[in-house]
Order: structure tokens, then sequence, then C-alpha cells
């Protein structure tokens, strides 16, 4: 780094800033440049936003990520299809099961091939579980970070009963390696349903507590309310998705306007804010708890029975006791884990709505076992590049429910 | 959308022998020469266009009250490195066209470069939806490795902005007319762009000291 730059890492800015902003012959005001983060006790992700600052007013700030980078994509391009479904739990890994959902469709689109109903009954199931835990560790770390306790601990005890189910479905919390290509990881445990709904009850019970301390909290809406502001034209612009686009009154979920799964004939309202404000951003989430949860209970109701996996050869392994008495299940089995399947040479790009909106995989094949280039486009990475539009103006403290409402994942926006 | 279903089964695309969708139609009224190649696997549509158009081409295709692609969704690069073309043309004709390349090299000095083809290296792929139509189109642009430029989409779309970055960031293309083309997830003492096929996946890079304020002093060796 060179002096100039030290400098003007330690030296006031420029005044013209002031001038510009109209604080001439306000109250006297030192014009500085602060640091927050790369690890800050009021964000949870490592991200650096440098700000500079006149007074309390946020005159610029230049968002640096990159922090969590582990080359996901370089990764992807040396492993078979199927051995790459573990890293996808690491990109969002607040609601994982939603990536493993996301990376096996791009896969059965590319393989084309057709997964059982019962199997995309169980994704949807799983996958809302997951947006129900994002959206509740969102809503519940923002409203610690603006010093609002007791929802925290309400929403991470609902979240534990989410994970319980979780836990059933495919035996672990967070790192849930849930999907297969073509299938799951296992069918759903028996008396699930009757296990899944109490809990699912006693979670919306306390979601609607949380609502209850905080929607009318004025604290809480003093700080949410009208801070974060960004039009919806400019978020458009921008490219973001998710709550943040639907909270400005965009209804573009990937759910409803190419429904993927079985969402077609499921029964769910997509919930539209109007002000493009931090508060909306709120209010869109919560709803879309109780949203989720509405089609976790139509998936239950309505599961159909049967397999879980497709039976196309090219890659789902065969049963494991034919597999030891049968020589040609022997051998499929073994040319299966070493080699993977070969999908034909093309490129697809497949998109789901994910918690923060809509999470693409851009796949390209060669022809070979592995894919020639597995990109993901995440949610995150675009929602908060217009963050520095968001915070210009604000106040010092709006950068901390601005950041929380964006809810930016490291893991899945640094990949 | 106002298309005729009648013109719309009669041009039939040629590489998948599928009629076109409405959509395409359209795409193609708008942009007429600007297409060099259409194509259309399991579904999803993409166009092939000249690098030195692809802004007129962006600003068409958002601009057009019938397509409306508003959402720029990705930006990225393909490295096709020792590759001839499209992974899409049949089978037996790149398979002996394809040079020897050892698929995963572990380091860079184990890695043999295959001879440059007369294809260009590299391709930009720009993935774009619309919020009021809800159809999406796959843009590619080749780029040759010797001058890996393009022109920046952030005059259509800001969003480009950190896309753009990420990409050069990561495979080394310069877009002309970026705003702030810095590195975006590396550290700028970075040597060489990662996702490119010739980095190995093993290659290390120095450890950078930090020289930001409060930066202590360099310990004496004993």
């Amino acid at each position: 780094m060179s002096d100039q730059e030290l400098k003007n890492l330690v030296a006031p800015i420029d005044g013209a800033n002031r001038r510009l902003h109209g604080f001439e012959g306000d109250l006297h005001t030192e014009p500085m440049r602060i640091q927050f983060g790369p690890s800050h006790p009021a964000t949870h992700g490592t991200v650096r936003i440098v700000l500079d600052l006149d007074g309390e007013r946020i005159v610029d700030a230049d968002v640096q990520v990159g922090y969590l980078h582990r080359g996901f994509e370089k990764e992807c391009e040396t492993g078979l299809y199927y051995q790459n479904i573990p890293y996808t739990d690491r990109l969002n890994y607040s609601s994982p099961m939603l990536n493993n959902v996301g990376y096996c469709l791009a896969v059965e689109k590319l393989f084309d091939i057709q997964t059982p109903p019962r199997c995309q009954f169980l994704r949807v199931v799983g996958g809302e579980i997951s947006r129900m835990v994002d959206h509740m560790l969102a809503i519940g770390s923002s409203a610690m970070e603006l010093a609002a306790f007791t929802p925290m601990l309400y929403l991470l005890e609902g979240r534990e009963l989410l994970l319980d189910l979780t836990d059933a479905l495919c035996g672990a919390r967070v790192t849930t390696n849930f999907t297969r290509i073509g299938g799951l990881c296992a069918d759903m445990p028996e008396g699930f349903k009757e296990f899944a709904i109490p809990r699912l009850d006693r979670a919306l019970k306390l979601v609607e507590d949380a609502d209850k301390l905080l929607t009318e909290n004025p604290i809480f809406r003093e700080r949410m309310e009208g801070t974060g502001r960004l039009p919806a034209q400019d978020l458009i612009a921008w490219g973001v998705t998710g709550p943040i686009l639907r909270a400005g009154g965009i209804p573009y979920d990937v759910r409803r306007v190419q429904p993927y799964l079985v969402y077609g004939d499921l029964d769910f309202d997509v919930p539209v804010g109007e002000h493009s404000d931090n508060f909306d951003r709120y209010l869109v989430r919560l709803e879309e708890i109780r949203q989720s949860r509405r089609l976790i209970l139509q998936c239950l109701e309505r599961m159909p029975d049967g397999p879980v996996d497709s039976d196309d050869p090219r890659v789902r392994w065969p049963a494991k006791r034919r597999v030891y008495t049968q020589m040609e299940e022997l051998i499929d089995q073994f040319k299966l884990v070493t080699e993977g399947g070969y999908p034909p040479p093309g490129e697809i790009y497949q998109a789901v709505e994910a918690a923060n909106g809509e999470l693409g995989f851009y796949l390209v094949s060669d022809g070979s076992g592995r894919p020639w280039k597995c990109r993901c486009r995440s949610p995150s990475f675009s929602n908060i590049s217009p963050m520095n539009l968001m915070l210009k103006g604000g106040q010092l403290a709006d950068v901390v429910p601005t950041f929380g409402m964006i809810n930016m994942i490291g893991g899945e926006t640094d990949r | 959308m106002s298309v005729d279903k009648s013109q719309a089964s009669s041009e039939a695309d040629r590489s998948s022998g599928q009629p076109l969708s409405p959509m395409m139609v359209r795409v193609r009224q708008v942009l007429g020469e600007l297409i060099l190649e259409h194509r259309c696997f399991r579904g999803d549509d993409r166009i092939h266009v000249a690098r030195e158009r692809i802004l007129e081409v962006c600003q068409k295709l958002r601009d057009d009250v019938e397509l409306a692609f508003d959402l720029l969704l990705d930006v990225t690069a393909i490295d096709y490195l020792g590759q001839p073309d499209d992974f899409e043309r049949p089978r037996e004709i790149w398979d002996q066209e394809r040079p020897v390349l050892r698929r995963h090299p572990a380091r860079r000095h184990e890695l043999v470069l295959p001879p440059r083809g007369p294809h260009p290296r590299f391709a930009i792929v720009y993935h774009l939806t619309s919020t009021t139509r809800f159809h999406r189109l796959r843009i590619k642009c080749r780029v040759p490795e010797d001058d890996p430029t393009i022109a920046s989409l952030t005059p259509v779309w800001p969003g480009a902005n950190w896309l753009e970055r990420e990409t050069y960031d990561l495979y080394g293309i310069r877009f002309i007319g970026h705003p702030d083309l810095r590195r975006i997830y590396l550290n700028e003492e970075f040597v060489g762009h990662p996702l490119r096929k010739d980095y190995g996946k093993f290659d290390e890079q120095p450890i950078q000291p930090y020289v930001g304020p409060g930066a202590k002093e360099p310990r004496r060796p004993h």
C-alpha cells in the first residue's frame, strides 16, 4: 500500500462532500472514514464496509466481500456430479436443503431425468423447512442486533424444533446432504407426519410471539421503517431478487412464475410490500414463514406413495442386496462410484427460489463425468451489491438493520 | 404476447428441429442479423452474438416492450482451453479435433498445454430474465485469449458491476468502460486468475503481510 493510500485511511476525507449534501452551516462535524467489519459484533457475516461519514450521516460506503472465498466452482470442476452435492450445503448454510434441491434439479435437467412424485413432494417439504429456518434466523438475529434479545431466543427455539424435522429427514441438522441425483438420501421415516405437525405448530406459535414482540414495538419500528430504502426499478436494475425485491412490490417468485417440482399444484400466496424499506422486508419474511408452513402441511396431506428414487440407470446405484449377490450390479455400482454418470454434452441453467432470492446453477458439460463448469448464481451476491445505495444519505445506525435485512450469507456470497 | 402461431411453427430451429418459442421469434425480429447462432438445449434458449455488438444487443433486448429483459441475473465466463468449439457439436467431430489435455492438473508445471486452436478461448455468458414476462435467455460471446476484453454492461444494467468484477477476478476478462474494475474476492497481490483451466487446483500464492494502519514491524530473525 502506498503512502498516499495509507494517509487516506486515517486522514479525514475531503470537505467537498459536506457542501454537496447541504451540511454547510449545520452543526460542526468532521468528515471521517471508519471501518465496519470484517468481524463486527453487530453483523452476522464476514463483510467489510468502509464508511465515509459526515457526523453520523453516511456519505459513501464501499462494501467489500470475499473473506469466505473457498473456490466452490473450481472444486466442483474436479468432482463428479454426485460428489458436489455436499459442497452445496455450505453455500447458504442456514437453508442447506434448498441448495441441495437446486443443484440436483440442475443436474437432473442436464441428464433429463424425471423424479417420482413422492420425491418431489419430499423435496418441497425439506426446502420449505429450510426456508422457515432461514427466515427465522434472519429475523431473530436482526432483532438481536437491534438489542431485542427475547425474540431471538424464541425464534432459535422454533428453529431447533424445525431442525429436529431436518434431522428426521436426513440425519443431520445443518450439513444436510439431503438430495441425490434422481432422488433423495432416504425416504421419510415412518410416522413423520405425526412427528412434524405438532412441531410446526409450536414453531409457528413462537413466530407469532416474536411477531407480537417486534411488529408493534416502537423502537424496532423506528429503526426499521424508512431505512435502507431503494425504489423497485433500482432493485431490478441491480439484479436483486427474493424477499427484498418482493418488499418493493414486484411479485417475482420463481416458485410462482416458473413452477418447478410440484409448486404449480400447491396453494400459496406470494406476499409483497410497498415501501421497499427494511420494515417491509421483515414483514415479507414473516409472512413467508406462514406460507411455508401452509406448503408443508399440504405436501404432508397429499404425499403419494411410491418410490423416492428414479430408476434411471445412469445415476441410480443398484440396490445393496443385489450388489452383494450379482456380478453385473457390482460392476455397475463400481463404475457409478468411480466414474459417475455421463450426461450428454450441453449446457443448462436451472433456477429455484432460495430463501434470499433466485438461486441458479449453470452447468456446462463436455460429456464426461465431471462438469466442465459449475456456476452458482447466488442471490446474496447480487442482493448486497446495491447496499451502498441503500446506505447513502442514511445514519450510521441504519447500517445494522439494513445489513440484517439483506441477510447476506457469507458462504453463498463468496462461494 | 401477440405472436402469430403459424409463424412460430414455420421457423424451425436448425439445431434441434424444434419449433421456435414465441419469445425466440420476437428475439429474431428485434435482433435480426445480430444473432450469429441460436441453439436450444433442454428448453434453454441461447444466442451467440459478436462481442463488438453486445452493448447494442442488450439495449435492444431490455428496451423492447414485448421482451422486456429487465433483470440481469448473471455474468460469467467459460474457459474452453484446448477445446475446439462448442461441446454441443456432434461428438465424433470434436473427439477427433480435441488435443490431449490432462483434465485436472494438480500443479501448473504438470500441465501439458495444448496448441492454440483457431477458436477463441473464452466465452462470456449472460443470463437474462424478465420480471413481467418471466422468460429467460442466455447470450454468449466468444473472446480470444490474446485480447480478453469486452464492453461492460454497466450502462444498461448497473447490477453488472459486481458480476463483471467477479469475472475479471476469476477469469481475467477486462470489461471496457467498467467504472470500478477491481478484484472482488482475491487480494490485489494475487497473481493469475484461478478459474482459468491452466491454473492448477493446488497452486499456491505467497502469504502477503498486512500493511494497513497499525501494522507491526517485521520481527527480526534470531
